[in-house]
């Protein structure tokens, strides 16, 4: 029964979450990891720094962390439900949006709105990015190693798998 | 349709419709993309839906999506399940705190390569997104009140900016 209803809490948190995540998932990290560890207690703070590293490391989309996020919480059947609450009602709203949308192409109103979306969107990637690095930074080797995959990341166009390699070789080497 | 799972990843989505199988024009491709980031939810799962239901309608959109959301979560799944047997272990700790400063640390890049266009223009923008970044990721004010207020007031602003 307690699955159930960590299921329902799943869908509910979710598909209301998914039409607040302007700019994408990252808009939302600050409240799933609110949701999943300070309220729900699903995993902690560590944890949820780890599950967003294997989200990052793996190819897909990155919202693909609430997969994680759901089968920590509730398995394979938190997994699919987190996932479907995440991105249905989106994806219908898109579907039902992007037909007629082309119509508003140039209307004013269109590019206002979206001037207004872009700083706010930014502003929430920068939110969700902080969350992120406040929950893997427990060390100050750990900063460090964020500050300078950022810098690497900024200034050249390495691969990240890389970067995960060597950030990965350090903490089995004991250095972090 | 045969939609083999398009990795995700934006710029390989773009090779594979515009420029491999010219499912879509380049135009086209940017028009849906525009849709996509403007409409809440994850850009390219968005993108896949604008470009299935433009190809095949309802069912396009539903495989599109599929084909991008499937392989990506099975991987993570087998991963997650990984994780939840051998997390514990210590050598695999380790590792993971490493990975995980790191996997911040891209994020953190791609913050700064957002905000960049913000700051040279002499705008309302950069403040827009300096208070949100506060409410939500400084004061873990609930996000939907968040954006009740500031939608608004970032729309007005720049409405008025641009006059």
């Amino acid at each position: 029964m307690k699955e159930f209803d960590t299921l329902i809490v799943l869908a509910v948190q979710f598909a209301i979450l998914s039409l607040f995540a302007i700019g994408g998932a990252m808009a939302v990290v600050p409240e799933m990891h609110r949701q999943a560890v300070d309220v729900a207690h699903w995993m902690t703070e560590r944890q949820f720094a780890d599950l967003f590293a294997i989200g990052q490391a793996a190819p897909g989309p990155n919202i693909i962390i609430v997969t994680l996020i759901g089968f920590k919480a509730a398995g394979i059947p938190g997994a699919l439900v987190a996932t479907l609450a995440m991105c249905g009602p989106t994806c219908v709203l898109t579907y039902y949006v992007s037909r007629t949308f082309d119509k508003y192409k140039d209307a004013q109103w269109r590019i206002v709105v979206q001037a207004g979306l872009v700083p706010v969107s930014v502003g929430l990637f920068g939110a969700g990015a902080f969350v992120i690095a406040r929950a893997a930074d427990v060390s100050a080797v750990a900063f460090a190693i964020t500050l300078g995959t950022a810098a690497i990341a900024y200034w050249t166009r390495f691969n990240p798998l890389w970067m995960f390699a060597a950030a990965g070789l350090l903490g089995y080497l004991g250095y972090v | 349709m045969a939609l083999h799972g398009f990795g995700g990843v934006l710029p390989w989505a773009r090779r594979a419709i515009v420029e491999e199988k010219r499912w879509m024009t380049a135009e086209e491709f940017n028009e849906a993309f525009a849709v996509s980031q403007f409409l809440p939810g994850a850009n390219v799962v968005n993108l896949a839906v604008v470009f299935g239901g433009r190809l095949h309608g309802p069912a396009g959109a539903a495989v599109a999506l599929l084909g991008l959301m499937l392989p990506p979560m099975s991987i993570v799944l087998v991963l997650g399940a990984l994780y939840e047997r051998y997390g514990g272990i210590d050598a695999l700790q380790r590792i993971l705190t490493g990975v995980a400063a790191a996997a911040a640390g891209l994020i953190v890049a791609i913050v700064i390569k957002m905000a960049k266009p913000m700051v040279r223009e002499l705008s309302p923008a950069p403040f827009v997104a300096l208070a949100a970044f506060a409410a939500v990721g400084i004061m873990r004010w609930p996000l939907p009140w968040v954006l009740v207020v500031m939608v608004p007031v970032s729309i007005a602003l720049a409405w008025w900016a641009r006059r």
